[in-house]
C-alpha cells in the first residue's frame, strides 16, 4: 500500500530524511514513534503528498508521488493536530464542502453516515468555532473518511485533547482503522499507540531505525523497544 | 571561498582601466555641449548606468524563469544578485538624471514615463528584498523570489506603456511643458563615440560586478549550510 | 457501517471513486467562501468600514471645492478600492491559513488551479459588493451621479486585475512571516497600470468622453487582466506545493 524507498528531504542545505526505507501492507496500522524534531511530521506530509521528496522514490495507493499526486489524494484521508476544518461554517456545511471537493458520491446520505460515526450527528448545525477541541478533532477524522480512502494518515492527533476526549478519539480510531483501512499514525503517546497499532516503527536521525511488529514486543515492553531504538 | 579565477582578476583590472578611460572620454576627449556645458557630460552615465540596470532586469527576470523551470537554487543566487545590482545603478541613473534635470528643466524630478517606470521599479525591487527578508525556508524563498520577479518583469513595461499613453493623449498639465521632450540635444560624432564607449564599458563592469555578487551569494549559501550543520 | 463482504479486502478504488469537476471544485470553494463570510460578516464590515473612513479622509485631507472634486473623484474611489481591497485580500487567506485549511484544500484531488480561481471569484465577490456600496454613498455625499455603465465597466475590469494578482500575491505574503503587512508592498507598484488605466476610463466616462477616447484604457484594462489571469494560473503551483 505504501513504499517509500531511499527518502531524501532537504530543506534548503538541512536535511531532514537521510534515504528513508518504508513499507506498509494493505489494513497494516503502523504507528511511527520518534523525538521531536526527528522528521515524522516531515515524512507524513511527504506521504500525503503536501510536500515533494528531494530525492528517492515513494508509493502510496500504487500511484508515484509526486507524479500522480492526485490519484494519490483521491485515496487518501489526512488527520493532523490542527482541523483543517472551517470555523464559520457548520459542521454538516464543512462536510458538504469537502465531499464536492472529493466528488463523493450520494453525498448526502453519506454526510450523515459519517456524522453518526463520529458522533455528532446532533451537533451538525452548529459552528465549528463553537465545538470543543476534541469535538473538531472527530469531525476532522470524519472530513479523513468522507470519501472511503483507502489509506489514512494521522500526526499527531491526540495533541491538546483530555483523557475523555483521547479516549473517545482511540474509540473512533479502532473503528475506523478496523474497516481494512491502512493506518500512519505518529505520536508521542506510547501508551495510546501501544492499543491501536499492529506495528511500531522508530524515525530516527532521518531513517527509520527499528521496526516491530506488535506481536514480537510482548506486554509493556514498547517503551522499553523505543528506547532502545533511540539510544542504538 | 574558491580564489578568483584568472579570468575574474583580469576582468577587475580591464574595468578599472575602462572606467578611467571612460572618465577621460568624457572630460577631455567629447567636445563641450553648446547650452549644457558641464552639464551635458553627466548624460553619458546616466544612459550607462540606466543601460546597466536594465541588463541586471533582464537577467533577473531571465533568472528567475529558470529558477521555476529546473529548482537549481544556484538560479537564486543569480538573481538576487541581478537584482541587487540593477537596483543600484538604476538608483544611480535616476539620480544623474535627477542632477542633469535641474538645470536644463528646472526640476528634479518630472513624471516622464521613463524615469517614473525606473522609481517604480526601485519599488518592486524593494519590495522583492523585502519579500525575502519574511522567509526562513530557502527553497521556499527562491520559489517566492522567482514568481514576484516574474511578476514584476512583466507588471514594469506594462507600467511603462501605461504612463507613455497617458503622455501622448493627455499632455502634460503639471510640470514644465519641456518634461515631454527629452531635453534633447544634437550629439556630434565624437559625443556618440563616447556614448558608446561609456556603454561598453559599463557593460564590462556590470559583468565584474555580477560576478563577483554572485561568487559572494554562493559564499553566503556556504556560510548558511556551516550554520545548519553546527546547529544539528 | 457496513463494509464489502470479505472484511479486510475493499473494492476497487477507481470503481467507488468518481473524479470530483474542475468546475464544480471552484463553485465549492467560492460557496464556501461567500457562506462563511455571511455567516460571521467579518470581512465585509471590516472593508466597508475602511473604505468609507478612507473617503472620511479624503474628504478632509483635500479640502476640494465641487467642481475640482468632480475631477478627483475618479482617484479617490480608486486609491479608496486599492486600499480597502488588500484587507479583504488579506483576510480571504488568513482564514486559510489559520487553522491550517489551505493543506486541506491542497489535500483535495484537484488542480491546484481550482484553489487560485475558487479564490479569485470570492475575493473578487467582495470587492464588488465593497464597491457597490461606496458609490451610492459617495454619490449622496457629495452629489455626484456615479450610476454609469461605462464607470461600472470600468470597475469591474480593475477589480478583476486587481484580484487576479492580488489573490497570488497573498497567498505568497500570507506564509512569510511579515504577512498582512507584506501584500500591499508586493502588491501596490505591480497594479499601477491598473490604477492608471481604470482612473483615466473612470474620468473619460464620468466626462461623457466618446468611447473612442476611452478605449485605448479599456484596452490596458484588458490586456492586463488576460495576462495576469493567465501569469498567475501558471505559477500559482509554485507558490502553494511545496
Amino acid at each position: 500500500m505504501i513504499a517509500v524507498k531511499k527518502l531524501v528531504k532537504r530543506f534548503g542545505l538541512k536535511t531532514v530524511l537521510r534515504g528513508l526505507d518504508f513499507e506498509v501492507q494493505e489494513g497494516e496500522f503502523v504507528a511511527l514513534l520518534g523525538p521531536n524534531g526527528a522528521g515524522k511530521t516531515t515524512f507524513l506530509r511527504i506521504l500525503a503528498s503536501l510536500s515533494r521528496p528531494t530525492q528517492g522514490e515513494v508509493r502510496v495507493a500504487g500511484y508515484r508521488l509526486p507524479i500522480h499526486a492526485s490519484a494519490v489524494r483521491r485515496n487518501l484521508g489526512v488527520v493532523t493536530h490542527l482541523p483543517l476544518l472551517y470555523g464559520d461554517l457548520t459542521a454538516e456545511e464543512n462536510m458538504r464542502f469537502f465531499g464536492r471537493m472529493y466528488g463523493v458520491l450520494d453525498l448526502g446520505q453519506r454526510i450523515n453516515e459519517v456524522l453518526d460515526l463520529v458522533g455528532l450527528a446532533s451537533r451538525r448545525r452548529d459552528l465549528l468555532r463553537t465545538f470543543s477541541r476534541g469535538m473538531q478533532q472527530r469531525l476532522a477524522i470524519g472530513r479523513a473518511i468522507l470519501h472511503d480512502p483507502d489509506v489514512l494518515l494521522f500526526d499527531e492527533p491526540h495533541t491538546g485533547l483530555d483523557q475523555d476526549a483521547c479516549d473517545m478519539l482511540d474509540r473512533l480510531l479502532h473503528e475506523v482503522a478496523g474497516q481494512g483501512r491502512t493506518v500512519v499514525m505518529t505520536s508521542h503517546d506510547l501508551a495510546r499507540v501501544e492499543d491501536l497499532a499492529s506495528r511500531f516503527d522508530v524515525l530516527s536521525r532521518g531513517i527509520i531505525s527499528a521496526s516491530s511488529s506488535r506481536n514480537g514486543l510482548g506486554k509493556n515492553n514498547l517503551l522499553h523497544f523505543y528506547r532502545q531504538a533511540l539510544a542504538g | 571561498m574558491k580564489p578568483q579565477p584568472k579570468f575574474l582578476k583580469v576582468l577587475n583590472f580591464v574595468s578599472v582601466l575602462l572606467f578611467l578611460t571612460a572618465l577621460g572620454m568624457v572630460f577631455l576627449y567629447s567636445p563641450l555641449e553648446a547650452t549644457m556645458n558641464y552639464v551635458q557630460k553627466i548624460f553619458y552615465f546616466h544612459i550607462a548606468n540606466a543601460w546597466v540596470g536594465m541588463l541586471g532586469f533582464l537577467a533577473a527576470a531571465v533568472a528567475g524563469l529558470i529558477y521555476l523551470i529546473k529548482h537549481d537554487q544556484k538560479w537564486d543566487v543569480i538573481e538576487l544578485a541581478a537584482v541587487e545590482i540593477s537596483l543600484v545603478f538604476f538608483l544611480i541613473a535616476i539620480i544623474s538624471g535627477s542632477i542633469w534635470a535641474r538645470p536644463s528643466w528646472g526640476a528634479y524630478w518630472t513624471w516622464e514615463p521613463r524615469l517614473t517606470t525606473a522609481a517604480i521599479l526601485e519599488m518592486v525591487y524593494i519590495s522583492y528584498l523585502l519579500l525575502r527578508q519574511g522567509i526562513d525556508d530557502p527553497d521556499r524563498r527562491a520559489r517566492f523570489s522567482a514568481v514576484y520577479t516574474l511578476v514584476g518583469a512583466i507588471s514594469v513595461p506594462i507600467t511603462f506603456m501605461s504612463i507613455r499613453l497617458l503622455r501622448t493623449i493627455h499632455p502634460v498639465v503639471i510640470g514644465t511643458n519641456s518634461s515631454t521632450s527629452q531635453g534633447s540635444f544634437d550629439m556630434t560624432s565624437k559625443m556618440l563615440a563616447t556614448m558608446f564607449f561609456v556603454l561598453f564599458s559599463f557593460s564590462v563592469i556590470f559583468v565584474n560586478l555580477f560576478w563577483h555578487r554572485i561568487r559572494l551569494g554562493q559564499l553566503a549559501q556556504q556560510v548558511e549550510q556551516i550554520k545548519l550543520e553546527e546547529l544539528q | 457501517m457496513d463494509r464489502p463482504s470479505t472484511a479486510n479486502h475493499r473494492s476497487s478504488p477507481t470503481a467507488r471513486r468518481p473524479s470530483p469537476g474542475f468546475l464544480n471544485a471552484i463553485g465549492a470553494i467560492v460557496w464556501k467562501d461567500l457562506a462563511a463570510e455571511l455567516r460571521s460578516r467579518e470581512l465585509l464590515s471590516a472593508m466597508l468600514v475602511f473604505a468609507l473612513l478612507v473617503i472620511l479622509i479624503f474628504n478632509f485631507a483635500l479640502e476640494l471645492d465641487p467642481l475640482t472634486r468632480r475631477v478627483a473623484t475618479p482617484g479617490i474611489l480608486w486609491a479608496t478600492f486599492t486600499f480597502a481591497g488588500t484587507l479583504g485580500l488579506n483576510r480571504s487567506m488568513a482564514v486559510e491559513k489559520d487553522r491550517g485549511c489551505l493543506d486541506g484544500l491542497l489535500l483535495a484531488p484537484v488542480d491546484r488551479s481550482a484553489i487560485y480561481f475558487g479564490k479569485t471569484i470570492s475575493n473578487l465577490a467582495f470587492m464588488l459588493i465593497v464597491e457597490v456600496v461606496v458609490l451610492p454613498v459617495y454619490s449622496v455625499l457629495y452629489n455626484i451621479n456615479l450610476f454609469n455603465p461605462g464607470l461600472i465597466a470600468v470597475i469591474l475590469l480593475g477589480s478583476v486585475g486587481y484580484v487576479a494578482v492580488g489573490t497570488l500575491l497573498s497567498s505568497m505574503a500570507v506564509q512569510t512571516r511579515t504577512r498582512d503587512v507584506l501584500l500591499p508592498i508586493l502588491l501596490f507598484p505591480v497594479v499601477i497600470p491598473i490604477l492608471i488605466a481604470a482612473v483615466k476610463a473612470s474620468s473619460g466616462f464620468l466626462q461623457g468622453l466618446a468611447v473612442t477616447e476611452v478605449m485605448p484604457y479599456i484596452n490596458l484594462l484588458i490586456v492586463y487582466d488576460v495576462i495576469f489571469t493567465a501569469v498567475a494560473y501558471m505559477v500559482f503551483d509554485f507558490v502553494v506545493e511545496e
